[in-house]
């Protein structure tokens, strides 16, 4: 199998629907797939072994996941953030590629590794000016479609690979083949390099959703695009979402056509998601949990658990609004011990997870464990009704004496106090225990800054009394990063101050 | 057979993607499938035409067969001459 059948499925029983609107221009789907196999024929020329993009979203990273598929060669979009030493050690990872995009970088920095590079502009044009030769033979799909490097926050990145099979099965087990209205679009800003804009991408065009792609964002451009396009769809980063309702107060623009809105990569503030349901009182929240090497979303928080939480008197039901959701039907998710045994209900620790969109592979070694199970480093519990609930990476785990504390139970009542807008909980180095619980808040605006002794006996009060923190920062906000990940070694940082 | 292989079937325009299979033989409008089209059409079979539909995944009742419909025909799908159904998917929210 291979994921080109999105693609030639969509063009089969929608040719002439617009697929794809960037920069003003709009692409059907009989053109985009005749453009993804002419980068077909231009990645067979090129002998290259991967097809790279360095470059925002844009057509080019349509044409180039399906064409990059059709040849059989896995499709490796980069992060343009990157500072050039770290980007060249990617793309030498990666020779010989056909690289799209930053033609002059490239060149620049690792004009010595026999890529064959093309800017945005030459790609687009030379793909649909090419047609496959006779003699050539399409991809059948079995091996790597896609390969994505880990940010690399904890030493070299890793190169995730997701194979036709991993993401075929997430699309396929998710999305209903042609479900989209004529109307609807999807307004896009995820970057490319992201596994959720190359979800985006498959979900879009197998439902027959137009995207519209925003590639770069702020959030007055995505109001207006929004507005002009009269988007259905859309999928944010918590950080975007806060941006956009802030925005929302200067900015007049019609966003009435916005039916779902969901969102993931962070965790979502309480006071975000809270007015963003009442300033899109008709629009349905999602809550999307998953990791590159998962294919994107494994569990889902929906529109109706978004209302009723809102809605619920009961702190349990309530609580909800701060949850993943539960798993989607087609995999499962466990939670384990150290020791790897399966815990009940209520019982932290880490999140294991399985199914045909798992990959949990990557170029250097597979992480699997016995029977498929992927353990994604993830810290959380499900309650009994089968919602999962984050604390954080299992690497943030504060071990003070021996005892195991989860950052997100301090946080979580840190955020309880009305004059904290945002807090950190991490470790710091203790004497006497090894570890111990520092924190760093944001007082919110208005408010003054509430007493260190205000703050720890809050915890002691809510939470047994080895939470309360040895050490307290005030800060002006909280280090994350673009997908709005909370940065927490940059805080033990400033903690370590 | 590989997941992934492409069937088309010999008596209407019916094409499949096999996503999971047993060992049995995968029919279309009566007739077994196959990688290549004949020149000349079988006929439909009365029993097995009641046509296939894009996009839907056909399943049997012990979940050992699968097959998309990635072109859509006349003929109806079977296994060893039993029928195969529609899987019945609860729609989820977009969530990318």
């Amino acid at each position: 199998m291979n994921i080109s059948l999105l693609l030639e499925m969509a063009a089969e029983a929608a040719p002439d629907r617009v697929g794809l609107v960037c920069d003003g221009k709009r692409w059907t789907y009989a053109e985009l797939l005749a453009a993804a196999r002419g980068a077909y024929e231009l990645i067979e020329q090129s002998g290259a072994q991967y097809v790279a993009l360095l470059d925002e979203s844009s057509e080019a990273a349509v044409i180039a996941l399906f064409g990059a598929a059709l040849a059989g060669v896995p499709y490796c979009p980069l992060n343009y953030r990157l500072a050039d030493a770290d980007l060249a050690a990617l793309l030498d990872r990666i020779a010989p590629a056909l690289v799209v995009g930053d033609e002059e970088r490239v060149t620049r920095i690792a004009g010595d590794q026999g890529h064959t590079v093309l800017s945005r502009e030459e790609f687009t044009l030379k793909a649909q000016e090419t047609v496959p030769g006779d003699d050539r033979v399409y991809d059948m799909g079995e091996g790597i479609a896609v390969q994505l490097f880990t940010s690399g926050t904890t030493g070299t990145p890793k190169a995730a690979i997701l194979r036709h099979s991993n993401l075929l099965g997430y699309i396929l087990g998710t999305v209903e083949f042609a479900s989209a209205e004529e109307d609807d679009a999807a307004i896009m800003v995820v970057p490319p390099y992201h596994i959720a804009g190359i979800s985006a991408i498959m979900s879009s065009v197998y439902s027959n959703r137009r995207i519209v792609m925003l590639p770069a964002f702020s959030p007055e451009g995505w109001l207006k695009l929004v507005d002009a396009e009269k988007a259905t769809n859309a999928f944010v980063v918590p950080t975007m979402l806060g941006r956009i309702i802030a925005a929302m107060e200067t900015t007049p623009a019609d966003v009435s056509s916005l039916r779902a809105i969901s969102y993931g990569g962070g965790k979502m503030p309480l006071e975000v998601i809270s007015k963003a349901l009442a300033l899109f009182p008709n629009t349905g929240f999602t809550n999307a949990y998953g990791l590159t090497e998962t294919s994107s979303t494994i569990a889902l928080l929906g529109p109706d658990d978004h209302r009723a939480a809102l809605a619920s008197d009961d702190p349990k039901v309530r609580a909800r609004l701060t949850s993943l959701g539960q798993a989607l039907p087609t995999v499962e998710i466990v939670i384990r011990d150290e020791d790897g045994n399966i815990l009940p209900p209520g019982e932290a620790g880490e999140i294991y997870v399985r199914g045909d969109q798992v990959s949990g592979e990557y170029k250097e070694k597979s992480a699997l464990v016995e029977g498929g199970w992927f353990p994604t480093r993830d810290a959380g519990y499900i309650d009994e009704d089968g919602y999962i609930f984050l604390s954080g990476r299992a690497d943030d785990v504060i071990v003070r004496g021996g005892e195991n504390m989860s950052p997100g139970e301090i946080e979580d009542v840190l955020l309880t106090h009305a004059a904290i807008a945002d807090a950190c909980a991490c470790a710091v180095p203790s004497v006497e225990w090894g570890e111990a619980v520092g924190i760093a808040v944001v007082v919110r605006e208005g408010h003054g800054a509430p007493g260190e002794d205000e703050l720890k006996e809050l915890i002691r009060g809510r939470l047994r009394s080895s939470r309360v923190p040895d050490k307290i920062a005030f800060v002006a906000e909280l280090p994350y990063n673009e997908m709005g990940k909370l940065l927490r070694r940059e805080v033990k940082k400033i903690l370590a101050d | 057979m590989k997941p992934g292989t492409r069937l088309k079937s010999v008596a209407d325009d019916t094409e499949v993607m096999v996503i999971r299979t047993g060992g049995g033989t995968i029919e279309c409008g009566g007739s077994p499938m196959a990688e290549e089209k004949p020149a000349d059409l079988a006929p439909l079979a009365a029993d097995f035409s009641a046509g296939t539909l894009m996009g839907k995944r056909y399943v049997d009742a012990d979940g050992q067969y699968e097959l998309l419909c990635v072109k859509p025909g006349k003929g109806s799908l079977s296994v060893d001459g039993v029928a195969l159904v529609i899987k019945d998917a609860k729609p989820l929210p977009a969530s990318d």
